[in-house]
């Protein structure tokens, strides 16, 4: 239907009664598809493609310190081959930054899908009650900033105000610090989960009311139960739009940021430099090191696309084989 | 950059016929109970946050350590006046300052969008889908490998901590220029572009008068999501402003969070802030829930 629309409006000499010229039509319609993308062809080159330029020419210099480092002439910007690179990649609390994070988003992506999933597949049975209210109140967390989701768990996580504290202490059990060591994995997984399921609920039921109905018949017919139907008939169905959340939920994943910073002032736990970009954050902004930062900017930027690129073709490799079978 | 495409969907075609379902075994009809019951657990999850900002609020400083957590207090007028007084008002200067980035930010971001969507969707020109292609690329971009060049940039132009280092770089919206594309492919009649055509209308006069207002419902999603998005945003704003009188009101929590993590007394202050700053979105989200197209997120559009 999109293709069949773009045709017909390209089709000027369709027109022969037009009364302005018909090629002046032409001429018109051949260089206003460039003026209306001027805007965000000027944006894109300004505010993506020059900084990502800027990114790349800086992770290839650094600054050559001579003397005493006095003077105008003494600090010079000199290229520096791959060595931003090899620092960043040989820096241990890179690594360890790194893996935190992995940590967080193999719990993070499948327990946030997995309910999003759950979710999505109750709201579209049959016969469930109170769908409208439940939905928008699963979305709702969407609307709040990721800096107040942090912080509104972060008080929930304090034993001075936690509601949690308090009913484990009426009960004579002993307070953990979710703030600390391993359950500090699980408090920013909670975030993170909580922020992001309703979203991603909503793009998985939405591909779910997309199914005709007609493809349930059959299997009712068959006397294939509810379970059955969501299992064998749902899931297989909403395949794509899983793929396609997954790999937006890897994406936010590594990109990881607000919630620990937002802890941070909370806890001694979590340093400044947690995550892969907090530390980016410190090299450029703490420390100075814009060149060493860039590298590793650039670094995280590549592993991402990496990961998410990695994912989607494992998808496809995947599925190809089921469909060859 | 196909495999970003989703599939086309139509609304489902028909439901199934109640009377079958009624005359199912009671067996069943209890299994039902499921997912209502699944759905309120998840529902109550969710808003668990909410209801305890909500009523922690309304404590005073020596009620919130005292009092059982989901028990009102008495201080939620004391608490606003504190915060109002807190820096000569800085706090309400946050609220107008999200207010402008978001609310302009968005607006200029639904232009730019529509206007390159309908554009990508009307017209057949060389280059169409490489433009489109590399757009979208910058859906895919880490937003750090972004925002450190732009505040380098930023700062050469003599640019930083300003409204516009926070305003500029949130226009371009590949997802919003994505889905104004599709809007417009399925929402704009191509006849209608042609018979625009033919009364001797200019290109950009067939845009506004007679495509935009057909794609009005396409970008009122599109300047939500962005809406959402830059009001939520604290990355950017953390890395371009050091003044705090442009701080929207993520960082300007952030600070206050920072500065009474040490001091309980402050406590009252971070968690009345955090109230006020989540009503107006939750409102926003609650009034607009109604006209929001969230068929649209999954490429699904109604004719």
């Amino acid at each position: 239907m999109k293709s069949t629309a773009r045709r017909q409006s390209y089709g000027v000499k369709g027109a022969p009664y037009a009364h302005p010229s018909p090629t002046t039509t032409l001429e018109r319609a051949r260089s206003a598809p460039y003026f209306f993308l001027l805007p965000a062809t000027l944006l894109f080159a300004l505010f993506f493609a020059l900084p990502i330029g800027y990114a790349l020419w800086l992770s290839f210099r650094k600054v050559k310190v001579s003397g005493l480092g006095l003077g105008s002439g003494a600090r010079r910007e000199v290229w520096a081959g791959l060595e931003n690179y090899t620092d960043a990649l040989s820096d241990s609390e890179l690594l360890h930054g790194a893996l935190r994070v992995l940590g967080y988003g193999c719990i993070v992506v499948p327990v946030m899908l997995g309910l999003a999933l759950l979710f999505a597949l109750m709201l579209d049975s049959e016969k469930v009650r109170l769908a409208p209210v439940t939905r928008l109140a699963i979305f709702l967390p969407y609307a709040i900033p990721g800096v107040v989701a942090a912080l509104l768990w972060g008080f929930l996580y304090l034993p001075d105000v936690s509601p949690f504290s308090y009913v484990l202490d009426q009960l004579g059990m002993p307070q953990p610090d979710l703030l600390d060591g391993g359950p500090l994995y699980l408090a920013l997984s909670n975030i993170a989960v909580w922020g992001g399921t309703g979203f991603n609920m909503i793009v998985i039921y939405t591909s779910l009311r997309a199914i005709p109905a007609e493809v349930y018949e059959a299997a009712k017919l068959d006397g294939a139960t509810p379970t059955q139907i969501a299992l064998r008939i749902k899931i297989p169905m909403v395949a794509p739009s899983l793929v396609l959340t997954c790999f937006f939920s890897i994406i936010a994943t590594l990109q990881m940021f607000n919630e620990p910073t937002t802890l941070k002032p909370l806890t001694n736990s979590v340093s400044t430099t947690w995550s892969p970009l907090m530390k980016v954050y410190r090299d450029a902004f703490g420390e100075g090191d814009i060149h060493g930062a860039a590298a590793q900017a650039v670094i995280i930027a590549f592993a991402t696309l990496l990961l998410s690129f990695g994912f989607l073709r494992a998808v496809n490799r995947r599925q190809k084989q089921e469909a060859a079978r | 950059m196909s495999s970003l495409a989703v599939p086309q969907a139509e609304p489902r075609a028909g439901s199934t016929p109640g009377t079958a379902q009624d005359r199912r075994p009671p067996l069943r009809r209890r299994i039902a109970l499921v997912p209502t019951v699944t759905l309120l657990l998840g529902a109550l999850y969710c808003l668990l946050p909410v209801a305890w900002v909500v009523i922690a609020a309304t404590k005073s400083g020596r009620e919130l350590f005292s009092t059982f957590t989901f028990l009102p207090g008495t201080g939620f007028a004391d608490n606003v006046r504190d915060l109002t007084a807190y820096r000569d008002g800085v706090y309400w200067q946050w609220m107008a300052n999200s207010a402008l980035y978001a609310g302009l930010g968005a607006l200029l971001s639904t232009c730019v969008s529509a206007v390159s969507g309908y554009a990508l969707a009307t017209y057949r020109f060389r280059g169409r889908e490489t433009i489109f292609n590399v757009l979208l690329a910058g859906v895919l971009m880490p937003p750090v490998i972004l925002a450190v060049p732009q505040y380098l940039l930023l700062a050469q132009a003599d640019l930083t901590d300003s409204y516009l280092s926070v305003l500029l770089p949130q226009i371009l919206f590949p997802y919003g220029v994505y889905l104004a594309r599709i809007y417009a492919a399925a929402a704009v009649p191509a006849d209608v572009v042609e018979a625009g055509r033919m009364d001797g209308a200019s290109e950009w006069r067939i845009f506004t008068r007679i495509a935009l207002p057909m794609m009005i419902p396409g970008m009122v999603t599109v300047f939500l999501f962005q809406f959402v998005a830059i009001w939520n945003n604290f990355l950017l704003p953390y890395i371009m402003l050091s003044d705090d009188e442009k701080f929207p009101i993520t960082l300007g929590l952030f600070t206050l969070l920072e500065q009474g993590a040490n001091t309980p007394a402050l406590y009252t202050l971070v968690i009345t802030g955090a109230f006020l700053a989540v009503l107006p979105l939750v409102a926003l989200f609650l009034v607009i829930q109604r006209f929001w197209s969230l068929d649209l997120l999954s490429g699904a559009v109604k004719s």
